[in-house]
């Protein structure tokens, strides 16, 4: 199996290379010569996993689920302007997130070792699960040192003012954390959240689409292009349909 | 153990790959392509409604190139450590079967016929200063826009374009570019039905004297036979194509006009889920032998070849060279060697335009669908006392605004709390985006070679990219934005937000996916590493197809001259290379 010289320890770091890609992808066809036809499969569709019904948390701890619960609903209060982050679910949707692909960093280039970046250099960390569980726990120990009690437990002025502080990279945060860094990723993964499709687990019931009036997956607007000025009024959609079309027992 | 020797070897299975491939094996040749990805189908790999997910695709990467085993590195400027680019953002290559012609948007451009004479015809209107100012190495391209028509026309209509011809052999026409080089006839379907935003720009920019034209879109305006007998439907405006593929088959890719056919073809195979090592070479270094991969399994294999073409994103075309050893890497401090040099890109901006009593639905969107003015493109315009050359071009484009990724706000909106979400809320159905596509000229200290740390899970070194935007490009850039903000001004909103590109250039936010240079070609082979038939200058039985081939950028999406390259190479190879082969170019 082993070919023109290369030797076996080269040999197995390529096929953990091609396994991990195989790992990632779930569903597809091994490595394949086409020749004289148009590969299809009449049983298959390459879709997200079905919504994660399981209750609770998967990956956050208490105190972590505290912290994104608290830091996620002052980015995305809730008030009469439409759902905050808590009502649309978003810290489920961080939690799921973290918990698998993404989490691990599945498309993350993550060879050490990390030394600190320019400003323009991007992402110098390691995979986002890692990061969320550092920086919470040097976030709270910071939050201890400064007003006495962790980020969840503070009133939600202070929490503004901590947010702040974390935006404008002035936390002090220890060694290896990043609070502009992670403040950064925090509101991204907030914005998701609330945006992403409910099959992720934010978003709930589409609410955060009906508020801004984006329709989802719809597959046809043609009929709405040339109405200048027209409110949009149909409902959104989303990946797996909506609860008015499913049957009714 | 080598594999059966083949005609021609592709080395990667994207837009170029495919354009290759049709028109190697319709001569008779034997074709082998090698692609890294899998194959992929709209039913089976990005179905409706499955294609509508703006997180899986756009911010989990789905269809873009995995880093996680092969990324770059990347720093401003020659001085500094440059670092991995450990995530995508700036720019989104692809990976399997169609590469980013799955995921693109279909904004299919032609350059301009000065474009092609970026040095020449700059010299001769502005002089040398200006044309050497911020150490710019512009060079001319080997090839004139006249001499690319026939197979911009190709592409044009293989494609099923939705248009409107601007200049009909040197007859300007209502409506289209009036500053396009002239066609030779019109675009095969009629322009995308205009939504609200980019009629009001339209009007806007016509106000204002400008030349307003809907952007050329491989997205159907209507149901489309191209010229191979491959059927595409009707857009359905869903907003989804920019980094998505299309369930529909209403947008244009390897898939959608090429594959049907060129997969029946007895002469052509396909190999996926298969990675180039690298191009072998004889001990002189002069011809190329074929190319050694490995699978998927860890096998690695050598495939020979009689010619060997790289058909890969550009970034990957120049680091197989340095790999290979071919040709002499780029020095910045001397100025010498042609691998690497001249690595370009494009420089972009926008305007959002607010309306209080306006329902514009920017949701309703297909990859080019709006409304275009070219008055600031290339040298459309003078110059004289702006301290920069080249432009770019600008107008409301309709990409569908998911809301992950867009949800405008006011200037003075905070970035997060309750003032934001209620920002959103107010104005997500009632604004316009104006964006401005700026071209980037080559700069000496702007280039790529191989990194000395860094390396790939094969153990290969990673490319190391250096490059940083200069005077040139912001004073350029600053110019567009203001503009579009005149224009934006004009179209009765509220409120004006320009989002102008300052400071150096950041690889974590995404911009463009139209990175350009780095194996580029020319008539001279000590400032070239390609001739105009995309021939190395070195390996003559070796081609390099892509934007490597840019001597700088241009203000237009690279795709259209992209292709129009491949076809100029691939009727060199058939009516030149096959009967006598050797240098096409003598240099």
């Amino acid at each position: 199996m082993i070919k023109r010289g290369v030797s076996r320890r080269v040999a197995v770091l390529m096929g953990a290379a091609f396994s991990a890609l195989a790992s990632l992808t779930p569903g597809r066809a091994l490595a394949e010569t086409i020749r004289r036809r148009l590969p299809w499969a009449a049983d298959r569709s390459d879709r997200p996993l079905r919504r994660d019904e399981r209750p609770g948390y998967i990956f956050f701890s208490p105190a972590e689920a505290a912290f994104v619960e608290a830091a996620a609903a002052r980015m995305i209060p809730s008030d009469s302007t439409g759902p905050g982050a808590a009502e649309a679910e978003v810290p489920r949707f961080i939690d799921r997130q973290l918990a698998g692909p993404y989490g691990e960093g599945d498309r993350f280039y993550l060879q050490p070792p990390f030394p600190k970046g320019t400003a323009t250099q991007g992402w110098q960390m390691g995979p986002p699960a890692s990061v969320y569980r550092m920086s919470i726990a040097a976030i709270d120990r910071w939050s201890g040192a400064t007003y006495g009690k962790p980020f969840a437990a503070l009133d939600p002025a202070s929490q503004d003012a901590a947010l702040k502080t974390l935006e404008d990279g002035k936390a002090d945060l220890g060694e290896g954390a990043d609070s502009k860094a992670f403040f950064a990723l925090l509101l991204q993964n907030v914005i998701e959240g609330y945006f992403a499709d409910p099959i992720y687990g934010g978003n709930r019931d589409m609410s955060a689409w009906g508020m801004i009036g984006f329709p989802g997956a719809r597959y046809d607007l043609t009929q709405w292009v040339s109405r200048y000025g027209e409110q949009y009024t149909l409902p959104p959609v989303g990946l797996t349909g909506r609860d008015a079309w499913k049957p009714r027992s | 153990m080598a594999d059966p020797a083949v005609d021609v070897v592709l080395v990667g299975f994207g837009w170029t790959g495919a354009i290759l491939a049709e028109a190697l094996t319709a001569a008779g040749l034997n074709v082998l392509a090698f692609e890294r990805g899998g194959w992929r189908t709209a039913p089976n790999d990005f179905a409706i409604p499955f294609d509508q997910d703006e997180l899986r695709y756009m911010w989990r990467h789905h269809l873009f190139q995995n880093v996680a085993h092969s990324t770059l590195t990347f720093r401003n400027s020659p001085d500094q450590q440059a670092l991995p680019m450990r995530r995508l953002g700036s720019f989104l290559p692809g990976a399997g079967v169609g590469g980013g012609g799955v995921h693109w948007n279909g904004q299919v451009w032609r350059f301009l016929p000065s474009d092609f004479k970026a040095r020449s015809h700059n010299l001769e209107r502005y002089g040398a200063d200006v044309v050497n100012a911020y150490d710019m190495t512009v060079q001319d391209y080997p090839v004139s826009y006249e001499e690319l028509e026939p197979y911009y026309d190709k592409f044009d209509y293989l494609c099923g374009v939705s248009g409107k011809a601007g200049n009909l052999g040197g007859q300007i026409q209502p409506g289209g570019n009036p500053f396009e080089g002239p066609r030779s006839r019109d675009y095969p379907n009629p322009p995308l039905n205009m939504p609200y935003g980019p009629s009001l720009f339209a009007k806007a920019a016509a106000g204002l004297g400008y030349h307003p034209f809907p952007h050329p879109a491989a997205n159907m305006s209507r149901p489309y036979t191209n010229p191979l007998g491959v059927q595409l439907g009707q857009c359905t405006y869903c907003g989804f194509c920019e980094k998505f593929g299309c369930g529909n088959d209403s947008k244009s890719s390897p898939q959608t006009t090429i594959l049907p056919v060129l997969m029946a073809r007895p002469n052509f195979t396909l190999r996926t889920w298969c990675e180039v090592m690298k191009v072998e070479l004889t001990r002189d270094h002069k011809h190329a032998t074929g190319v050694s991969y490995v699978d998927e399994n860890g096998v690695l294999g050598f495939q020979p070849a009689s010619i060997v073409i790289l058909s890969a994103f550009m970034l990957e075309n120049v680091r197989q060279l340095l790999l290979a050893g071919i040709g002499t890497p780029y020095d910045p401090r001397t100025g010498t060697g042609t691998i690497g040099r001249n690595y370009s890109y494009q420089i972009v901006s926008s305007v959002n335009v607010f309306y209080d009593d306006k329902v514009t639905n920017p949701f309703i969107g297909a990859g080019a669908l709006g409304m275009i003015i070219d008055d600031f493109n290339g040298d459309n315009f003078d110059h004289t006392g702006l301290g920069f050359i080249g432009g770019g071009y600008l107008g409301a484009l309709n990409t569908g605004a998911r809301p992950i990724e867009t949800h405008p706000v006011p200037d003075k909106s905070p970035k997060w709390g309750a003032e934001f979400k209620r920002a959103i809320a107010e104005n997500y159905v009632k604004t316009v985006p104006i964006v401005t596509h700026g071209a980037v000229m080559s700069h000496r200290n702007n280039y790529l070679d191989l990194d000395p740390t860094w390396r790939d899970t094969f153990g290969r070194p990673l490319m190391r990219m250096t490059f940083d935007f200069t005077d040139n490009e912001h004073k350029m850039s600053d110019y567009l934005t203001d503009k579009a903000a005149e224009i934006g001004r004009a179209m009765g909103g509220r409120e004006v937000r320009s989002n102008k590109r300052s400071g150096h250039y950041d690889i974590a936010p995404y911009q463009t996916t139209h990175t350009t240079g780095g194996a580029i070609m020319g008539a001279d082979p000590a400032t070239s590493a390609i001739n105009r038939y995309l021939q190395s200058w070195d390996v003559p039985n070796l081609f390099v197809a892509g934007a490597n081939a840019f001597p700088q950028n241009a203000g237009y999406n690279p795709m259209g001259t992209v292709a129009a390259l491949s076809y100029h190479c691939a009727e060199a190879i058939v009516n030149q290379y096959v009967k006598a082969p050797g240098p096409l170019v003598q240099a």
